[in-house]
């Protein structure tokens, strides 16, 4: 998906032998932003290997966590996830349809949505919380539960998703627009056959950026999903993300650092594993059309 | 086109709920608030200092920590992070950039305790050697543009990738140099993606809650020097809900729906600012 | 022909994980908020408890000591976790301490200060002593960490000092206790007060942190134990009304000497006297 254009550089590469100032700025910033998060996950990686092992992926977790494994928590941190994604794709994927779609790009009401969404990715994740809590766990009487941890999660992630999807699907050709009139396509046709699988690098690049912030959310999830380290066995269960378990492991649990550097460890490669499956969906999705 | 009702309507039901959404929050806050703010009035909350037990509820200071903390990010995260986009469009070989940007998604997951616990383990000591008490305003910098960085990076990428590909080959085939293309036409087409990419990260940044909490020593004061301790809005309302009851509880929602405001304001702002530019 | 295919092994999965989600389990169930500083603990009762009664489950959510309350007064919640005594604001609870914390002095390791007199902390505390010199260190600055307001570590420690909030200047506001003791490390001429059990886990494997205790005595999970010890609290589950039923039998649990173990190991004091 990040495919460059390379490319088409390569003869100016060859051309200009000599560094332009232009260019050395550039390298400079990328090694430069490359240097501290480098450290950050090398250090990631140096105090969590110790510990990783199939056990500690299979196991429970014993002695409030400082030993034994993370399974149920896995559990738990992909059955939220899923919830979550289930509520963001299609009302997000609306949303972001009706912006590039049936709306002008200065009308009021698409500046006013606009609006809304961003001010929405500003919100405290605490404040998220607090209202999934009175909202989900309380009002529908949800509990603390998967289902309300994963749809207060989605409120939280729903305007990333929308923007970056909305930027995506605005960067459709006008000739595809054109083409499609020009064959009495409906609307959905259009969005079904065309705009979405031109679309879906970037949408799977939202995805992926949604995902990413949905693992990484912790204060949101303590007051919805919970802090129960059992096996959850329906959605109505309360279940501890792998998020909320580094949280506990590191600030309030002594002597939990060790398996909280390993829980990042895990976490991070199932960020991974999740990015190339979204890249190949989206891949395999475009070739289909 | 034409098009079909019930998919219009559906269309129009998601972005519908995806805006009440701020709806809910805003109407959740101002309750959860009202009472106290019906005792003591507006102007409460920014005069005097906060000791929400002795019944002082300014938040004034706190404002000022907020604003400074996440602008400062902003500003170091978003040259830095459009640079390194165009690192990776224009500039690395291909490779190279595929594996910088799945460092950058990795990134881009990793929890905001992790950030914190890394900052308040190995940065905040370090700054303590030049200037103690470590835990300030530069820490909290620091470790939330090294958050927003990677978002506004992946946002500004798929930006550019957007950039359809027959105009950059008709550029280079009209003879332009690879800067010239990329500041007169790759940027120009990507900056509305690009942009917006920032003002998420800038709520982000004013929304960020664990990892400066860590960081920034949480003492209710003004700053003045990049070393100096400072509490932002959101670390106040993490660091006391958990213990605070009756009125202390309503003053940290206010600070929240305090919060909001103000985010508001420097969104409707920025969207002003760029109501030109939209093609 | 193959997008058919998939797709329908796609509708299948989804309702084999939704069916299969959607199932509640009729277990009895009990729900404990509040308190994050007691909650690793009662998560090893509520484990230790279920093994020993199948079919119970003892749900254990944060929320902080406030939560705790509120939440069981309102039902919400089957029993609260509150890390200090009930104030007399909340004398329609009933409170059963599970075990004992205590609070200690911390400093790094390398600060020669051995021992700090009551009156010393108090002027650290509150600004009148900036310099490590005069209190037989070397010539550094105090860096003085202080807890958050409303927390009941905090209030412990403003109540043994007879001191005020408003008269404590702080450089470094923290919240939980690894912060604290993070801070510490991290700083070599900071000074904090944070739980003894984790000062202590902390400072025996190894962390650059070392314990000074208040009063004269010396801070350990021992002192607090034998009593002599200033500075601690009880950790309290509370309930509205009397415990009945499978609460009660989970709290008499709690208090019993199956559990000595247990409270050991999460560092805090028990309540048995052996």
């Amino acid at each position: 998906m990040f495919k460059p254009l390379h490319g088409i550089f390569k003869y100016s590469l060859i051309k200009y032998r000599l560094i332009k100032w232009n260019e050395l700025v550039i390298w400079l910033a990328a090694i430069l932003v490359a240097i501290l998060p480098l450290m950050l996950i090398g250090e990631i990686f140096q105090n969590g290997i110790t510990n990783l092992s199939f056990n500690f992926l299979l196991d429970e977790p014993l002695n409030a966590g400082r030993r034994g494994g993370i399974f149920p928590l896995l559990v738990s941190t992909l059955w939220i996830l899923a919830i979550c994604l289930a509520a963001v794709l299609p009302i997000g994927l609306g949303c972001a349809l009706y912006l590039s779609e049936c709306l002008s790009i200065n009308s009021p009401i698409s500046r006013c949505i606009t609006l809304i969404l961003d001010v929405l990715s500003g919100v405290p994740s605490i404040v998220f919380g607090l209202f999934g809590y009175a909202v989900f766990a309380i009002q529908l009487g949800l509990g603390f539960s998967i289902l309300s941890g994963g749809l207060s999660l989605a409120c939280m992630v729903l305007p990333l998703f929308i923007r970056t999807a909305e930027q995506a699907l605005r960067a459709c050709p006008k000739t595809y627009r054109h083409a499609a009139e020009a064959l009495d396509l409906s609307l959905f046709g259009f969005v079904r056959r065309i705009l979405l699988p031109s679309a879906s690098l970037g949408i799977a690049s939202a995805l992926i950026i949604s995902i990413g912030r949905a693992l990484a959310e912790t204060a949101v999830l303590i007051f919805t999903a919970g802090y129960v380290t059992r096996m959850p066995e329906s959605w109505m269960d309360s279940g501890r993300s792998l998020s909320v378990h580094i949280y506990d492991l590191s600030m309030n649990v002594p002597g939990g650092e060790q398996n909280a550097a390993t829980s990042a460890l895990v976490l991070m490669l199932l960020i991974i594993a999740i990015n190339i499956f979204a890249h190949k969906l989206s891949r395999r999705w475009k070739a289909q059309d | 086109m034409r098009t079909s009702r019930i998919f219009q309507l559906s269309l129009k039901t998601s972005a519908l709920l995806a805006a009440s959404v701020l709806f809910f929050i805003v109407f959740f806050l101002i309750c959860e608030s009202a009472p106290l703010l019906s005792k003591v009035g507006f102007s409460a909350f920014f005069e005097l200092n906060w000791h929400p037990l002795d019944g002082e509820y300014s938040l004034s200071a706190m404002l000022v920590g907020s604003l400074v903390v996440a602008f400062g990010a902003v500003i170091v995260a978003t040259p830095l992070g459009i640079m390194v986009a165009l690192f990776g469009q224009f500039y690395a070989p291909e490779k190279l950039a595929k594996a910088y940007l799945t460092m950058i998604e990795l990134l881009a997951g990793v929890p905001s305790v992790v950030y914190g616990f890394w900052g308040l383990t190995i940065l905040v000591p370090w700054i303590t050697l030049w200037a103690p008490p470590g835990a300030s305003v530069l820490a909290g910098i620091i470790v939330l543009a090294m958050m927003i960085l990677p978002l506004v990076v992946l946002t500004s990428d798929a930006a550019l990738s957007s950039v359809p590909r027959k105009y950059l080959t008709s550029a280079q085939a009209l003879g332009l140099s690879r800067w010239g293309i990329i500041y007169r036409l790759a940027l120009p087409i990507a900056t509305p993606g690009i942009i917006s990419g920032v003002i998420l990260q800038s709520g982000r940044a004013l929304g960020e809650t664990m990892a400066v909490l860590m960081v920034t020593g949480n003492v209710v004061q003004i700053p003045s020097s990049w070393f100096q301790p400072v509490r932002t809005l959101t670390a106040n309302i993490a660091l006391e809900m958990a213990y605070a009851v009756g009125d202390h509880r309503q003053a940290l929602f206010m600070s929240g729906t305090v919060l909001l405001l103000l985010t508001i304001i420097i969104v409707a702002l920025a969207h002003y600012a760029l109501k030109e530019r939209r093609a | 022909m193959r997008k058919k295919g998939f797709w329908q092994i796609l509708l299948v999965t989804v309702m084999l994980i939704t069916l299969s989600a959607c199932e509640r389990s009729n277990a009895l169930k009990i729900t404990l908020t509040g308190s994050s500083t007691i909650a690793p603990l009662m998560m090893e009762f509520g484990r230790a408890f279920e093994k020993l009664h199948p079919h119970t489950r003892i749900d254990v959510q944060t929320g902080g000591s406030s939560r705790g309350i509120e939440d069981t007064r309102a039902g919400l919640a089957d029993i609260g976790m509150v890390s200090r005594p009930l104030t007399n604001t909340e004398g329609d609870l009933i409170a059963h301490t599970v075990a004992y914390d205590g609070i200690s002095l911390i400093i790094n390791k390398t600060n020669p200060v051995s021992v700090l007199s009551d009156e010393q902390i108090i002027a650290i505390y509150q600004g009148k002593v900036n310099n490590w010199q005069t209190v037989g260190g070397p010539d550094q600055e105090i860096t003085v960490v202080n807890k958050a307001e409303g927390r009941s570590t905090l209030e412990l420690f403003l109540k043994y000092f007879k001191l005020q909030n408003k008269q404590i200047k702080a450089d470094i506001i923290i919240g939980d206790n690894q912060q604290g003791i993070k801070t510490v490390a991290g700083n070599l001429w900071a000074i904090a007060y944070v739980s003894i059990g984790s000062a202590e886990y902390e400072e025996q494997h190894g962390s650059a942190i070392k314990l000074l205790g208040v009063g004269g005595k010396t801070a350990s999970t021992k002192s607090v134990k034998q009593g002599y010890y200033p500075l601690s609290r009880p950790l309290n589950i509370v309930t509205k009304g009397a415990p009945q039923g499978l609460k009660k039998e989970f709290i008499d649990f709690a208090q019993s000497s199956q559990v000595v173990d247990l409270v050991n190991q999460q560092y805090f004091i028990s309540i048995v006297t052996p």
